[in-house]
C-alpha cells in the first residue's frame, strides 16, 4: 500500500524533478488539526512522507531524516525556589523570550552522528540546541542553569523530547515517524519539520503546519472566561446557587 | 472517566473531583462547617494550580452555602442589616485581596502565601475540633469555670468605634465598622484562600459583637453566601481563573454530599467523626507544613509572561 502511493506521488513528482539535482522532501501529517475537547488526554501524529530523488531511486548510501514538531514559541520566566529560613520559597527568576511551548525531535539515528554542533545549532535539533533567548543581563552560568532547570521539567512534563531513533525509513524513500503530545500542551499553530541529512549536511527540508485548537464547549468556555468576565462570572454564581437550591429541594430536608 | 477542564488546562478524573466535592460536603453538611479549607488544599495536593483551585472552590462554597441559608432565612435566623453591612466589608475585601492576590501572583509568592495561611488555619481549627471532640468524649476533662463571671455584654473596643446603628433583630446597638471589619477580613480570606471564612466569622460575631446565637449561624450562613458569590465575580474579573468545568463537578458532589451529611447529622452521634475529621484537618494541615519545609520535588517551575 505504501509503496503505492510512494509511486503515484513520485509520478506526479516527477515532471517537477526533472533536472533538479537535489532530492525533495514530500511531507505530510495524520492530522492537520488536533482538536482539544473533554476527553482529550494527548494524543498521537504521525509525521510521514517520501523523498523524492532526481533519479527516482535511493542511492547506495542512504540519507538520515530528522523530523521536528515544535509548539508556538512563548515568553517564560522561570523561577527557581531556595529554602530561606527554612521555608522552601521562589527567590531567583531567569527570562526566556523564545522558548517553544512544545518541542520534540525525531531521528533515524542519533542528531549527534548526523550532524555537526554547528548545524544542530542553525537548525536547532535536539533540546540543547534549542534557541532560548535568554533576558539580556544575567551571567552566562546563571541563564545555563536556568536552561537546564527548564529543560528537564519540560522534558519530564513529555514536553520536550528527543527520540534518536523515531524516524523509520523503508526503502530509502519513504520514512515515519510517531509524536506524541500530551495533555497538556498549549493550543496555537504548531509547525513539523523535515529535514534530510546526508553526510552531515541538510540537503532538503519541509514544513507543514498544524493547528491545535480547543473545541466546542472546551473552546467556548476559555474564550468566554477571556472575553465576557462579567458574565462568565455570574454564570458561575447561577451555576453555584442554581445546584445548591436544586439539592436542596430535592432532599426537602426539614429541621 | 478524564475530562479536561478548560480554564486548568489539564485533564482530571472528573469521578474522583466528585467523590472529593462529596466527602468534603458530607462533612460540611454534618458539622456546620464550610469545607472550603479542605477542598482547597485537597485540589493543589491533585496537581490543580493554586489560584485556579482557590477560584474554583469559591464557587463551590456558594453552593454549599444556600441551602443551610434558606432554612435560616425561614425561620427568622437571619439578621439582614447585620448580613448587608458585613457583605459591604466582604466585597472591599474581596477587591483589596483581589489586588494582593495579582502582586503575589506577580512576584511568584502566591503559592507560598496559600501555603503558610493554610498552615495557620487548618492548624487552628483542627486543635480546636480536637479539642472539642476530646471533651465531648470525656477524654479530657475542662476546668470548672466560675459561672457567674460572664464575659462582657459589648466588647470594650467595639462599643469605642464612632457611629452607632441599631440592629433590630440582632438587638445591638454598635458601631457599623465593626461588622464591617469582620467582613473585610472574611472576604480577603476568601479571595486569597478559597475558604467561606466562617469559622472566623461566627467566633467574632459572638465574641467581638456580642450577636445572640440564633441569629449568628443564619447570618453567617447569608453572608458568606453573598461574599462567595462576589468573590467568583472578582475572580472572574480579575484572576481570570474560575474553572466553571471543575466547580460544577466540585459543586454536584459537594450539594448532595451536603444533604445526605444533615441526615447523618440528625442521626448519628457525631463526637468519633469530628475526632476524625479534626485528625484529618491537621494531617492536612502537617502535609502542607512540610511541603514548605520539604525539600519539593520541583525546584523550578514557569510562568507564562
Amino acid at each position: 500500500m505504501k509503496p503505492a502511493i510512494a509511486s503515484v506521488g513520485l509520478g506526479l513528482l516527477a515532471p517537477l524533478l526533472i533536472g533538479a539535482a537535489k532530492p525533495v522532501l514530500v511531507p505530510d501529517i495524520s492530522a492537520r488539526q488536533v482538536q482539544i475537547s473533554y476527553r482529550f488526554a494527548g494524543a498521537q501524529l504521525l509525521l510521514f512522507g517520501a523523498i523524492a530523488y532526481p533519479d527516482g531511486r535511493a542511492p547506495s548510501q542512504p540519507a538520515d531524516i530528522a523530523v521536528v514538531l515544535r509548539g508556538p514559541v512563548q515568553p517564560i520566566l522561570v523561577r527557581e525556589k531556595q529554602k530561606i529560613a527554612g521555608i522552601w520559597m521562589n527567590a531567583d527568576s531567569s527570562r526566556f523570550r523564545s522558548a517553544p511551548s512544545f518541542y520534540a525531535v525525531a531521528s533515524s539515528r542519533p542528531i549527534r552522528d548526523l550532524v555537526d554542533d554547528r548545524t544542530a545549532s542553525i537548525y536547532e535539533l535536539g533540546i540543547h540546541n534549542l534557541q532560548l533567548s535568554p533576558g539580556g543581563g544575567s551571567l552566562p552560568e546563571k541563564e545555563q542553569h536556568f536552561e537546564a532547570g527548564l529543560l528537564d521539567l519540560r522534558s519530564r512534563a513529555g514536553l520536550y523530547s528527543e527520540n534518536p531513533h523515531g524516524v523509520e525509513i523503508n526503502h530509502g524513500i519513504l520514512y515515519r515517524a510517531v509524536m506524541t503530545i500530551p495533555g497538556q500542551v498549549p493550543v496555537g499553530t504548531y509547525t513539523a519539520e523535515t529535514f534530510l541529512i546526508d553526510r552531515g549536511r541538510v540537503i532538503a527540508a519541509a514544513t507543514r503546519d498544524i493547528e491545535i485548537d480547543k473545541s466546542g464547549f472546551e473552546r467556548d468556555v476559555w474564550l468566554a472566561s477571556r472575553r465576557h468576565r462579567l458574565a462568565y462570572g455570574l454564570a458561575s454564581v447561577a451555576l453555584s446557587l442554581g445546584l445548591g437550591w436544586a439539592a436542596a429541594i430535592a432532599f426537602r430536608r426539614r429541621f | 472517566m478524564h475530562i479536561y477542564l478548560p480554564i486548568a488546562g489539564q485533564s482530571v478524573n472528573a469521578l474522583f473531583i466528585i467523590l472529593l466535592g462529596f466527602g468534603v460536603g458530607l462533612l460540611s453538611g454534618m458539622f456546620g462547617i464550610g469545607g472550603g479549607f479542605l477542598t482547597t488544599p485537597l485540589l493543589i495536593f491533585y496537581g490543580i494550580p493554586a489560584p485556579v483551585a482557590v477560584a474554583s472552590a469559591t464557587t463551590q462554597i456558594t453552593g454549599a452555602s444556600v441551602s443551610g441559608a434558606m432554612v435560616h432565612m425561614r425561620r427568622g435566623g437571619v439578621d439582614l442589616k447585620m448580613a448587608g453591612v458585613m457583605t459591604a466589608g466582604g466585597l472591599l475585601g474581596s477587591i483589596v485581596g483581589a489586588a494582593l492576590f495579582r502582586v503575589l501572583l506577580a512576584t511568584g509568592q502566591i503559592d507560598l502565601v496559600i501555603g503558610f495561611l493554610y498552615v495557620l488555619i487548618l492548624g487552628w481549627i483542627g486543635t480546636i475540633m480536637l479539642k472539642d471532640a476530646l471533651i465531648a468524649l470525656g477524654l479530657i476533662v475542662l476546668q470548672k469555670r466560675n459561672e457567674k463571671q460572664e464575659p462582657p455584654r459589648h466588647n470594650r473596643w467595639v462599643a469605642s468605634l464612632p457611629l452607632r446603628w441599631r440592629f433590630y433583630v440582632s438587638g445591638l446597638y454598635i458601631s457599623p465598622v465593626a461588622p464591617l471589619a469582620i467582613g473585610f477580613a472574611a472576604g480577603v480570606l476568601t479571595v486569597l484562600l478559597g475558604i467561606g471564612g466562617g469559622f472566623i466569622i461566627v467566633p467574632a460575631m459572638i465574641y467581638l459583637l456580642g450577636m445572640p446565637a440564633r441569629v449568628v449561624i443564619g447570618t453567617s450562613l447569608a453572608m458568606v453566601l453573598a461574599v462567595s458569590a462576589a468573590t467568583t465575580v472578582v475572580h472572574a474579573l480579575t484572576t481570570r481563573s474560575v474553572d466553571i468545568v471543575l466547580a460544577a463537578l466540585l459543586l454536584v458532589g459537594g450539594v448532595i454530599g451536603a444533604q445526605y451529611g444533615a441526615m447523618l447529622a440528625l442521626r448519628t452521634k457525631p463526637d468519633l467523626l469530628r475526632l476524625a475529621l479534626a485528625c484529618i484537618i491537621l494531617l492536612v494541615g502537617l502535609r502542607m507544613l512540610l511541603g514548605l519545609a520539604w525539600r519539593p520535588d520541583e525546584i523550578f517551575s514557569i510562568e507564562y509572561l
